[in-house]
């Protein structure tokens, strides 16, 4: 088995070149979402549901933190310089970043099979017992063996199901649902969830689920061994090459 | 140097010429077409003029959701300006009976009007929302003349691009495109939920744009000024707000 598999590397890298440049270019935009997206929640850090909501409206819940403008009470005697300018200029920018790169990414998916091989999981992986086990196994944080480099398990394949078919794109229509230009089109865009202040707080949630995925994505490359799997998503070759023959 | 090389050499070569050419026609058709903003030159200008391209190819003419009566918002909130001072609390004192509005420019025939000249004109109210770039908002009736009336009745000039507004603040002055100065929902507000425009919400005139956020929509209007190029004003990105780091667009 092992040797049929480093066969097969000498013909297929075990990332695609594709999927590695869409991964860290999604890597990049993520990020810069995220730093902006936290400044610009900072500057109201209070959430509502419905079309409108302010300080002057019961919040459905606000986080304890400080906030960037004066106007919100936060109860906290001092106020966070505002950072909203360039954080808007940049998230948006990011945006069209991970827009693009994800519609390449899906579109590459769907035409080359990727999804179909590398993501669907086989429908006898979806048993109970299956699961269970495979649940049981990543909660023991047990180090996977060598083979399963060579592929995703069920529990990986369902995760970056969920996150690419699923959680982008909620985020992105959640975060276009804010824009005024966009509600303006698509009224319905907004009106499925209840309003401009009820897709501000999915978009916040959603995010929440992105970046909790982000942590333990982070952890399991950790512990399948961290140089070896980032190398594999860069260089595309999971073995590191030996000498510059 | 090989065959195979060369080829490659000169394929890259001309693929290359051919994408430098095709992005400095779309380059040009972007410019032509007013799909290119006036701080696309600011550090994250890329992006904000795929957003403004974007939303002038797609949502030039949409309109903003209308709301009902019911959905009016009970305790809006009015951000906080700074003090107006003594000139302004005179102008309120005497029922802004002094106020003008004068309109210059690319115009035909520059004009001055009073608050009551404005209100003599044909009225249009909608119930919209406003939302702040901060993230919250409420819905409001209001109430004023659309600045396309004006701009009709002045006589602006078919070259005119932009109308720049500016505020009795002298630090708040911004411009808009002419998709969005002769769109139906633009207002020079003067009402607000049935009465008067209250002064910390703009009274008495403030510009309502709803398909752009709040900062676009400044308060205190007392000058309107046509022209065909934002380079002549400030630092010539716009507005005030690219100047304090903020995105000429707000229609996102």
């Amino acid at each position: 088995m092992g040797t049929i598999t480093q066969m097969t590397e000498a013909l297929r890298p075990r990332h695609p070149a594709l999927v590695r440049v869409t991964h860290w270019l999604i890597t990049l935009s993520f990020l810069a979402l995220l730093v902006t997206g936290v400044e610009i929640l900072i500057s109201h850090p209070r959430f509502y549901w419905g079309e409108t909501g302010n300080v002057n409206t019961r919040a459905l819940f606000s986080l304890p933190i400080p906030s960037s403008r004066g106007t919100v009470p936060t109860g906290y005697g001092y106020v966070l310089p505002d950072q909203n300018g360039w954080s808007r200029y940049l998230h948006f920018e990011a945006a069209w970043v991970a827009v693009l790169t994800g519609l390449l990414y899906v579109a590459f998916g769907f035409l080359q099979g990727h999804f179909r091989r590398n993501l669907l999981p086989a429908p006898s992986d979806l048993s109970p017992k299956r699961l269970a086990i495979d649940i049981a196994r990543h909660l023991r944080f047990r180090r996977p063996s060598e083979e399963e480099a060579w592929s995703y398990n069920v529990l990986q394949r369902l995760t970056y199901l969920l996150v690419i078919f699923v959680l982008f794109p909620l985020v992105i229509w959640t975060g276009l649902a804010m824009s005024p230009a966009v509600a303006s089109v698509f009224p319905a865009a907004v009106t499925v969830w209840g309003g401009r202040q009820s897709a501000r707080t999915i978009h916040f949630f959603v995010s929440i689920f992105l970046v909790l995925f982000l942590l333990v994505h982070v952890l399991m490359v950790y512990l399948a061994g961290f140089r070896k799997r980032v190398g594999a998503m860069i260089t595309g070759r999971l073995t590191p090459p030996r000498g510059r023959a | 140097m090989s065959k195979i090389s060369r080829r490659k050499l000169i394929t890259t070569g001309l693929l290359a010429t051919a994408g430098a050419t095709g992005l400095g026609v779309a380059a040009k058709l972007a410019e032509r077409y007013g799909l290119i903003p006036p701080d696309a030159g600011v550090l994250y200008g890329a992006g904000e003029t795929l957003t403004y391209a974007a939303q002038r190819l797609f949502a030039r003419y949409s309109l903003a959701p209308e709301f009902g009566r019911s959905q009016i918002s009970k305790d809006p909130f009015a951000n906080p300006v700074d003090p107006l001072g003594a000139e302004f609390q005179r102008l309120q004192a005497g029922g802004f009976a002094d106020w003008r509005l004068a309109v210059d420019g690319m115009v035909a025939r520059p004009t001055s009007f009073s608050l009551a000249e404005l209100k003599s004109f044909p009225w249009s109210t909608h119930i919209t929302m406003i939302a702040c770039e901060e993230g919250w908002s409420y819905i409001a009736e209001w109430s004023g003349v659309p600045l396309a009336h004006i701009l009709n009745r002045v006589g602006a000039l078919p070259q005119a691009r932009y109308v720049v507004y500016r505020s009795f603040q002298p630090a708040w002055w911004d411009s808009i495109d002419m998709a969005d100065a002769l769109h139906p929902q633009t207002l020079l507000a003067a009402g607000m939920n049935g009465g008067e425009l209250p002064v910390p919400f703009g009274g008495p005139l403030r510009l309502r744009i709803p398909r752009q956020l709040g900062y676009k929509n400044v308060k205190y209007i007392t000058r309107l000024t046509l022209t065909d190029n934002l380079k002549r004003f400030g630092k010539g990105l716009g507005s005030a707000a690219p100047e304090g780091g903020y995105a000429w667009y707000a229609g996102i």
